[in-house]
């Protein structure tokens, strides 16, 4: 095979019929506010913790919804919990609790995912 | 009220009086189809049409590139612009789709920002001494063959069918992204139902063939193709086209704009190296054609003198198909007279 210098990229594409979704419809009904969010990204802008190491709570929150849960325990494990991103939330997500959920929902059924 | 709705898609076309401007990238990659085009128009439609030996670049790539800022895009294109209102034409006819995007694009600009204008006259009259005016219509060559469809097929020998089976060919038609989604009121059909090729292929006998990733780009995205470390995403949107079509088995694909139909056609050679899959069950490729090739072969042209000896992807299986004849001696024949020979290359 010829070598041109690149690769071909794998495709990124997801499909939502294939998705794991399970653990973020468990997500729901343990926290019906995650339904509701817009994905502003208010609360990644307010995060003290994304000064410090990155921490990004609606990354994480897709991540769950479109079922990319290889990282997401170790994503999950830099939030320090202060609920300072509940407070600007424009649609009053209670984003502290989806945090514990998700990081109870990934030990609970994904052990191999939690690493913390 | 439907037919009131409808008008939203459609477009007015020029008859005639058409001033061509042609394409950097066109003119070396599938050299043919531009004089195929002012044959087609000039000769066999018998409309006035300017070839004008003193135009240029409209910027197109190196503004997609980021290379060159808007503000001398909107002077070139003045100039453009310029030259056409000295031979005293309305109708600009640029031969490449990114050319038609882009000068869309500061038309507009120049309606929602007089300042731009003025400014672009300044630095033109400044720079050349020149002064311009905007056309009356910005067509692009795909829009006129469209326009003047039935026309030409009262003047074709051949149609989109199998020979043998009497059955249509199933054609994918590529639309492309700048001729359609950047403004997609300037399209027939706009960005939902563009009908500029489908409309061709069905007059002329062929079946247009509707896969998922039909309004997918082809993958050239300027950054992603002239980088090349990013030239992975360039090929894996093609790849993605391809392997959404393969089911449906195309005879060919048929494109309107420059980029696609090289990148249609080139990836599938590269593919091919890099992982030994081909999309058509021979395991030739599919072939390309641009809207001028396919136009001039079903109106009786050589096939060499349309410039199809140049595609990566052997356009002759598509010739057995229709019956269209062509000499394989010819292939290479320079203009010189001798055959070109490619050892040396
Ligand atoms: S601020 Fe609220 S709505 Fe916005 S992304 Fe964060 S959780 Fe979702
Ligand atoms: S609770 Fe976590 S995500 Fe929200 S602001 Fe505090 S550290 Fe950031």
């Amino acid at each position: 095979m010829k070598n041109f210098g690149f690769k071909i990229s794998a495709s990124r594409q997801l499909d939502m019929d294939t998705i794991q979704s399970d653990l973020y419809e468990k997500l729901i009904q343990l926290e019906p506010t995650a339904k509701r969010c817009l994905m502003c990204g208010a609360c990644a802008a307010t995060c003290t913790a994304a000064e410090i190491n990155g921490f990004n709570f609606r990354y994480c929150h897709l991540l769950m919804k479109r079922g990319i849960l290889d990282n997401l325990a170790k994503e999950l494990s830099k939030c320090m919990l202060c609920g300072k991103c509940y407070m600007v939330c424009p649609r009053e997500i209670n984003t502290r609790s989806i945090i514990l959920k998700m990081k109870a929902l990934m030990t609970e059924t994904t052990p191999k995912h939690y690493s913390l | 009220m439907e037919r009131k709705f409808w008008k939203n898609y459609q477009k007015d076309i020029p008859d005639n009086n058409y001033y061509y401007e042609r394409s950097c990238i066109r003119q070396s990659f599938f050299p043919g189809s531009e004089t195929t085009f002012l044959r087609i128009v000039g000769d066999v439609l018998g409309k006035q049409i300017e070839d004008d030996q003193n135009l240029h670049t409209c910027t197109g790539i190196g503004y997609h590139a980021d290379v060159v800022p808007f503000e001398t895009t909107q002077t070139i294109i003045a100039r453009l612009f310029s030259l056409m209102s000295e031979k005293g034409y309305r109708n600009f006819v640029p031969s490449c789709v990114t050319s038609f995007g882009l000068l869309n694009e500061v038309v507009e600009t120049w309606k929602h920002f007089p300042e731009e204008l003025q400014q672009t006259r300044d630095f033109l009259k400044q720079a050349t001494g020149r002064e311009f005016e905007i056309p009356e219509y910005i067509t692009h060559p795909c829009d006129i063959i469209y326009k003047f469809r039935k026309e030409l097929k009262e003047k074709m020998r051949f149609q989109i069918v199998n020979q043998k089976t009497g059955e249509p060919l199933r054609v994918v038609e590529h639309i492309g992204c700048h001729y359609s989604k950047v403004f997609p009121q300037a399209v027939i059909g706009s960005a939902e139902f563009p009908q500029v090729l489908a409309g061709m292929v069905e007059e002329w006998g062929g079946q247009v063939i509707d896969y998922p990733e039909r309004r997918h780009c082809c993958g050239f995205g300027f950054r992603h193709y002239l980088i090349m470390a990013n030239r992975g995403y360039s090929i894996a949107n093609s790849r993605k086209k391809f392997e959404s079509m393969e089911p449906y088995h195309p005879d060919f694909i048929v494109t309107n704009c420059p980029g696609c139909t090289m990148f249609l056609d080139r990836w599938q050679y590269t593919i091919k190296e890099m992982e030994g899959k081909t999309y058509d069950k021979q395991g030739n490729g599919i072939p390309v054609l641009t809207y001028e090739e396919m136009t001039g072969l079903l109106l009786g042209f050589n096939p060499w003198d349309l410039g199809l000896q140049l595609h990566q992807i052997s356009a002759e299986p598509l010739l057995d198909k229709i019956g269209i004849p062509y000499d394989k001696e010819q292939k290479y024949l320079g203009k010189s007279g001798k055959i070109i020979d490619f050892k040396g290359f």
